[in-house]
């Protein structure tokens, strides 16, 4: 923990703007919008065709206000929907990146030339609506391991995306996610084969930097049988006065035997002191094991954006599949959070497990929102749900509403849950053993974390226990 | 080494000490007994610096330093350190994470070199020897699950790891059976040294059956109202405190 002083002095570090020459499409939805997003990423005909289909359902749908956050009308008329550097390289060569971009990711710490990189990490690079660089492809090839933006995909690997997209989030599953369906812009693919193990983590930094545009990128990960992937999400975005929309759709498939770890550390900017600004975060995460024995595994870091609504949840549809869900989602500031997960038991003998812990500082609103679901058919399920929800101070709030639908005679559920409060007591506890305030919040903060942060990979792990820092600066006088 | 002089304090506009002259010179071992609500755990906290209590006259001076104008992680990196009455617990934080971050707080502002993971294990071995205790609380989150006794232990593990100059026990003895008692003052009195002074906060004698203080004193209603050897102990277990107590305690 050593340095986090030094760093919770600093204030949204990845707040700045890259002056780059860009190709924005002027604000507004309509078909021809979402003709033109798919003509430009020179998409085959099927796929416009589901884009259509998505956004005629999408203008039938109503924008959900169940979630326990509270925020003014979104001008869908007034985003871009589409946004990309103008010089852009061509697929495969990393040397024709724009210098400014590399620049860009390499300040946030995500080299993208790869004889930068020290640890085994694939990288795919994602500024505002295009993919700019993957690395490692040619590495991950011979082991028969596909990583690439999703445009690319559709056009190198229809079968698979055909084969796959939608099948876990339905392009009409709900109105962010109908929405991203018509306007996604990029994203990306992974394909596992048979039997791989993936010879490193695959990672994709997603980077909002025009204003007044939205960020709709769409995931698709397939593990095929027997295969194993552990993949990373990071994502960061300009300070700004305005709000921006990031709705973005992740599907995970699992088949027999597979194993698919999806970790994302969520960092996008979550406004000012008084609430100004900020990313509204609406996203659709779902993986479903499709097969016997596969197992999912989600972790979540939730420290950014104004607002978060995600349920990354997983349909256990094969026999004995197993779903995990570990999260830490932290409020300060005026930030509101809405999360949790979803875990659907329609297999025999499967398993899931829920950790989440809920920060809340400032004036941040921290809910948790769980469902899990468990059908007829799903003889010998079982639940372990675990909710802890710490407050630093006194005018936020922490909320939690787990749902439990039984169906099946034979499942065993337990939940567990439980609040507490940094107090001053504690605090000064350890001061009195020459700890500063800040360092003493954070070791406490991180010590009631400790059962999600285990379950990251190293390097996301101590980038986990900075940005926690970071974010609940200030917190404590 | 630590010098008191007219020390008023309050917490939440309530006066609790009310003028405490208290001088400890190196090396002495100070004994603060009283009844309950007599003010003595305030002076303790007041001495580490807890945030609740405002002081509203007086001064204190540690090391010739002011020690009241010290933050309270300040005082602990000057050599403060104060053994919790209820010490508080931290989950999913090892004891020995925790103390080698408390070592290293001290190190830091010593200007010495940080200890890594092995080099601390190795220390605290040492350290462990020489009150003849063993590792068994080192690997489990901070008093998380402690029972009484372990928590006192622990308190002074850590008085032991971190070396203080001035060590305070606030009631030390409370909540432990005669065997938990009798550990914690061996350790105790292992810790002695030249160069450390300790006042020991404890509202009974039997504490002091076993470490024999150099000074006494009684607190009653904020005040010092009597100070003596060791043999005043003695006659606080036979008398009680009432008789030490005047006008207030009439009306």
């Amino acid at each position: 923990m050593t340095g986090i002083e030094a760093q919770v002095q600093q204030p949204y570090k990845y707040g700045f703007v890259t002056d780059i020459e860009s190709d924005v499409v002027p604000a507004g939805l309509n078909e021809d919008v979402v003709r033109l997003i798919s003509a430009k990423k020179g998409e085959p005909a099927w796929m416009v065709d589901w884009r259509l289909k998505a956004y005629r359902n999408w203008l039938k749908m109503e924008e959900p206000h169940w979630p326990n956050v509270q925020y003014g009308p979104i001008d869908y008329q007034a985003i871009s929907y589409y946004a990309a550097p103008k010089k852009l390289p061509k697929l495969d060569s990393l040397d024709q990146v724009d210098p400014k971009l590399v620049a860009t990711f390499e300040k946030l710490g995500i080299p993208i030339e790869e004889q930068k990189r020290l640890t085994g990490v694939a990288v795919d690079a994602v500024f505002d609506s295009v993919s700019v660089a993957t690395t490692f492809q040619a590495e991950l090839a011979k082991y028969g391991v596909i990583f690439c933006p999703i445009s690319e995909a559709i056009k190198k690997h229809p079968e698979l995306v055909q084969k796959y997209l939608g099948t876990v989030v339905p392009y009409n599953d709900n109105f962010f996610a109908a929405l991203n369906s018509a306007v996604y812009t990029d994203g990306s693919f992974v394909y596992v084969p048979k039997g791989v193990r993936c010879p490193m983590e695959l990672s994709t930094y997603f980077r909002i930097n025009a204003s007044s545009t939205g960020q709709f990128e769409r995931t698709l990960i397939i593990a095929d049988e027997g295969s194993y992937v552990s993949y990373l999400e990071g994502c960061s975005a300009p300070m700004r006065d305005e709000n921006q929309l990031h709705a973005a759709v992740v599907e995970l498939v699992a088949l027999d035997n597979a194993t698919i770890k999806y970790s994302t550390i969520q960092n996008w900017y979550p406004g000012d002191e008084e609430g100004k600004g900020g990313i509204y975060n609406f996203v659709t995460k779902r993986g479903k094991c499709a097969g016997k024995n596969s197992k999912i595994s989600w972790t979540q870091v939730e420290t950014g954006s104004a607002i978060t609504w995600k349920y990354p949840g997983c349909i256990l549809q094969g026999d004995n599949s197993i779903g995990e869900f570990y999260s830490v989602a932290v409020t300060s500031r005026k930030q509101q959070a809405d999360t949790g997960t979803k875990m659907i038991h329609l297999g025999k003998n499967t398993r899931s497990t829920i950790v989440s812990k809920g920060i809340s500082a400032g004036r941040g609103q921290n809910t948790y929102r769980g469902l899990v679901k468990i059908m007829k058919g799903a003889e010998g399920a079982r639940n372990y749900s675990q909710c802890d929800s710490m407050l630093i101070g006194d005018q936020c709030g922490a909320h939690t509403f787990p749902y439990i639908d039984v169906r099946n005679n034979s499942a065993i559920m337990e939940h567990e849950a439980s609040t507490s409060k940094i107090g001053e007591d504690q605090i000064f506890y350890l001061r009195q053993r020459g700890l500063s305030a800040e360092d003493a919040v954070s070791m406490i903060v991180n010590g009631f974390c400790k059962e999600v942060f285990k379950e990251l990979p190293m390097e996301f792990a101590v980038e986990a226990t900075r940005l926690l820092g970071i974010s609940l600066e200030g917190s404590v006088g | 080494m630590l010098e008191i002089k007219g020390l008023r304090v309050s917490v939440a506009g309530t006066e609790i000490l009310r003028g405490i002259d208290l001088s400890v010179r190196t090396g002495e071992v100070h004994a603060i007994m009283g009844p309950n609500g007599s003010g003595k755990s305030t002076l303790a906290q007041v001495l580490a610096g807890h945030p609740a209590y405002t002081v509203t006259a007086g001064s204190a001076t540690y090391d010739g330093k002011d020690l009241l104008a010290l933050k309270p992680e300040e005082r602990a990196r000057e050599g403060v350190f104060l053994a919790f009455q209820y010490p508080v617990e931290i989950r999913g934080i090892t004891n020995s994470y925790f103390l080698r971050s408390a070592v290293n707080a001290v190190r830091k502002h010593r200007g010495q070199e940080e200890l890594d993971p092995m080099d601390f294990l190795q220390v605290l071995e040492a350290k462990l020897k020489a009150i003849g205790w063993d590792d068994t609380l080192m690997n489990r989150p901070v008093n998380e699950g402690f029972s009484g006794g372990e928590k006192k232990r622990n308190e002074i593990l850590q008085l032991a790891v971190l070396e203080p100059r001035l060590a305070l026990l606030d009631e030390t003895d409370s909540g432990l059976d005669i065997d938990a008692l009798k550990t914690v003052a061996n350790a105790v009195n292992k810790l002695r040294a030249p160069d450390r002074s300790f006042v020991i906060v404890t509202h009974y004698q039997r504490l002091l059956n076993f470490i024999t203080p150099d000074v006494v004193h009684v607190l009653a209603d904020g005040r010092i109202v009597k100070s003596g050897g060791p043999e005043l102990a003695h006659e606080l277990e036979a008398k009680g405190y009432d008789w030490l107590r005047t006008g207030a305690m009439v009306s």
